[in-house]
């Protein structure tokens, strides 16, 4: 079963790093605030090129 | 206002390669389930046999039908969330033709018998090398891509793009170490009980983060963005991406419950996996709760129809895992088809119906057209739906079915079915259900296909889309002045996937190096010797067969198992199991302790035709088997690999080996000459083949009698009485 300290030791790994993802995504402000991201993806930023406009698809 | 294109040609391909991929994977399934019932269809053709389709199904449709699927959704999303075009074209170009290349290489390798047997790890390693490459590619696009954006927040989705990257890479590096013997063979550096645990840390992880992780991201995209509507809660999203990639990973040990693994590792799994029901179910419902106030859609709109269905089958089988992974539901659900039903709900429903709804949605955006026709997506929808029904309910009737008459007893204390085929019989009515279920759910796809098709017909030639965005306000000259490496390492996208790639593979290599020669490689149970060469030799036939995708060699320690197989199976046993080959799945028996079960007459005429020695029985026959000569030109290097990982041959029985391989041949030869049914067709055979002047393979060169010697030896070691385990 030795091989259990290298999982051990690989998962603890992976979870390190997403815990410094984690800590670093909320210092950077990333959390802050909850509501508008939520909304914001739901828009596109339509061009204002006339030629590539794409026809309007949403019902 | 900076202005910018998306690539949505890359996106278009991996589109088509999905659709093309998925139809072909399914198809595939669909040849596996017929065989079921026509178990001799396909006779005589070697690389259309069960054993060797089985992993080309399941690696098709995770990596070939679902992996393109991931990489459309994320390619498509990720410039849009992010406000940027991919980083490189040239690595998204690479990403794409390299995926397809290790896709062409599996559907070449895999039937040709060319497998490690490790489910979903099964490529041989220059292609897990090959898969390694590609993935860093898609790796150093991906964050190439998040350090030029012009949006800073990084939207959920992202995140679980992040994690899949990060985990899948890891995973796969660990899982798939191995030493290589030629070209297109190896032998996993782990061995039996060991080989097994990180197997399935990495099996359970492929479902976890190539499943689940990426799907839940496009989730996270596509159903907000279908229904027009923000996510039900963008705070429950964050608690649900981080439980479930702290928890997800030491689900692993859930698939060998009672198995020789250590009790505390297979309680560890149980608890983690019991845990996970909380962070899947949040995502779940957040995924149903996103459609509030949207449900008229739902009704009309067919993207939005198959996302409910996904979601749906998302939360059953996320359900479903922490409940067999409660030990004693798992005595009864592993080995059985009710795993074949859990996998395929999340399959066909989850990964499948989200990908359909993906492309219901993507095409015609990218197309700037209107899907073809509403009515025929409806068609699909009810097909598809009404297949995975077919499909999974007749698998848990078979499951439930199975598992109760394999542990039935008389009052006697006798097996009441103690002929496994029985049990195998007893079924076939629900295999028959499941091809039918089956062939629904293909049938929707390429109804799919035919409205893509014409949608794409009506459609404008795919071009990048033009869009424009602020600039991301960048950070001033000051704050750069007393900047730390690190701080400027994560700003070099390129620079630092090298170095966390290169830190991993060195902490790997320290770490694996010395477990090779760790204690636990050593036996511990003295009676327990390495194979022979010829058993050696079968082996690798019985991996090349995939023998092990219907029979396992595991005897878990409960009292119909015991009086069924015979002693359950110890750890110490597996200790030179280069690879593990205790199996998942009892399609037919266990074979653990086959050995001098049944005379070496039986074997062969088993394996000529199966129908002969057990009538009834769906296992198909392997002519080629009994009729090709045994190619041991790789022999002795096996051997040397095998020393390397631990085996203890000595520099004698290796130069030896040939002669060694002969004498055992030959006596199997003797104990088939004892059928005077054999020996007359043989002998008819040899004349026959001298008078025309043909080439003839006597028998002791024959694979089967390689194959022969594996299956008596096996489980024989510990036959003797009191032996003593760890």
């Amino acid at each position: 079963m030795g091989v259990i300290y290298i999982l051990i030791t690989v998962s603890l790994f992976i979870a390190i790093i997403f815990l410094l993802a984690f800590i670093y995504a909320v210092k950077k402000g990333q959390y802050d605030d909850a509501v508008t991201p939520s909304i914001r993806m739901l828009f596109e930023n339509k061009s204002t090129k006339n030629n590539q406009k794409p026809k309007s698809l949403d019902k | 206002m900076q202005q910018f294109y998306y690539d949505n040609k890359i996106v278009k391909n991996f589109l088509y390669a999905t659709i093309f991929w998925g139809i072909i994977g399914m198809t595939v399934g669909l040849m596996l389930a017929f065989l079921f019932i026509f178990p001799s269809y396909m006779e005589g053709i070697s690389w259309l046999s069960f054993g060797r389709l089985r992993p080309l199904h399941t690696n098709a449709v995770i990596f070939a039908f679902v992996g393109n699927a991931i990489f459309a959704g994320v390619y498509y999303s990720m410039q849009r969330l992010l406000k940027a075009r991919m980083y490189s074209d040239l690595l998204s170009k690479i990403n794409f033709w390299g995926w397809q290349l290790i896709i062409v290489s599996a559907a070449i390798t895999l039937p040709l018998g060319y497998t490690s047997t490790k489910e979903y790890a099964e490529l041989e390693w220059p292609i897990d090398i090959a898969i390694t490459l590609v993935w860093v590619v898609f790796g150093i696009n991906m964050i190439g891509t998040i350090l030029k954006r012009r949006e800073r927040h990084l939207y959920v989705a992202i995140w679980f793009y992040l994690a899949t990257f990060v985990t899948i890479a890891v995973l796969h590096i660990f899982n798939s170490l191995a030493l290589p013997v030629s070209g297109l063979k190896s032998y996993s550096v782990y061995a039996g009980v060991q080989d097994a645990l990180v197997q399935w840390w990495y099996g359970h992880n492929a479902v976890a983060f190539f499943l689940t992780t990426p799907f839940l991201g496009l989730m996270y995209y596509f159903v907000p963005k279908a229904a027009n509507r923000p996510v039900y809660s963008y705070k429950l999203s964050i608690v649900h991406f981080w439980s479930l990639i702290f928890i997800y990973i030491w689900a692993g040990p859930h698939h060998l419950l009672y198995s020789a693994l250590p009790d505390w590792a297979q309680n560890l799994g149980v608890v983690f996996s019991i845990m996970l029901l909380m962070p899947s179910w949040g995502g779940m419902i957040n995924g149903l709760l996103t459609l509030r106030g949207a449900w008229d859609k739902v009704r009309t709109d067919p993207v939005l129809k198959f996302m409910v269905v996904a979601i749906t089958g998302y939360g059953m089988a996320t359900f479903e895992g922490p409940l067999l992974s409660i030990k004693s539901i798992n005595a009864i659900g592993h080995y059985t088809d009710w795993i074949i039903a859990h996998v395929h709900v999340g399959a066909l429903a989850w990964n499948g119906f989200l990908t359909f709804g993906m492309i219901y949605w993507m095409v015609p955006r990218i197309f700037k057209t209107k899907l073809y026709s509403t009515k025929l997506a409806n068609t699909h929808f009810w097909i598809g739906t009404l297949g995975i029904i077919m499909y999974a309910l007749p698998m848990y009737v078979a499951g439930f079915t199975q598992a109760l008459m394999w542990k039935e007893f008389n009052p006697d204390g006798t097996l009441v079915y103690g002929n496994f085929l029985e049990t195998v019989s007893q079924i076939i009515p629900m295999y028959w259900m499941r091809a039918i279920g089956g062939s629904m759910y293909i049938v929707g796809a390429f109804i799919m296909l035919y409205n893509v098709v014409k949608t794409v017909k009506s459609g404008s030639k795919v071009e990048d889309e033009h869009a424009e965005a602020p600039a991301l306000s960048r950070i001033k000259k000051g704050r750069l002045v007393g900047e730390g490496w690190h701080t400027w390492l994560e700003r070099k996208p390129v620079q630092l996937t090298i170095l966390a790639t290169i830190a991993i593979l060195i902490g790997g290599v320290v770490q694996i190096v010395p477990t090779i020669m760790v204690k636990s490689n050593i036996p511990t149970i003295s009676s327990v010797k390495p194979y022979t060469p010829l058993e050696l030799e079968g082996r690798d036939l019985y991996i090349r067969e995939g023998c092990v995708g219907c029979h396992s060699q595991m005897i878990r320690p409960f009292r119909s198992e015991v009086a069924r197989y015979g002693e359950y199976s110890k750890a110490g046993e597996f200790v030179y199991d280069h690879p593990f080959l205790w199996g998942s799945k009892r399609t037919g028996p266990d074979l653990h302790r086959i050995g001098g079960k049944y005379s070496d007459s039986w074997h062969l005429n088993h394996m000529t035709d199966p129908q002969s020695t057990s009538p009834g029985s769906i296992m198909p026959s392997y002519q080629w088997i009994i009729d090709d000569a045994l190619d041991a030109s790789d022999l002795e290097r096996k051997m040397r690999v095998m020393v390397k990982l631990g085996v203890p041959y000595s520099e004698e029985e290796i130069t030896n080996a040939r002669a060694h391989m002969k004498e055992q041949a030959l006596k199997i030869v003797d104990n088939l000459y004892q059928d005077p049914a054999f020996a007359e067709s043989y002998e008819a055979d040899k004349k026959e083949a001298l008078a025309n002047g043909e080439s003839f393979v006597p028998m002791n060169e024959r694979e089967i009698v390689a194959l022969i010697a594996y299956l008596q030896r096996l489980g024989t070691d510990i036959k003797v009485k009191d032996t003593e385990t760890e």
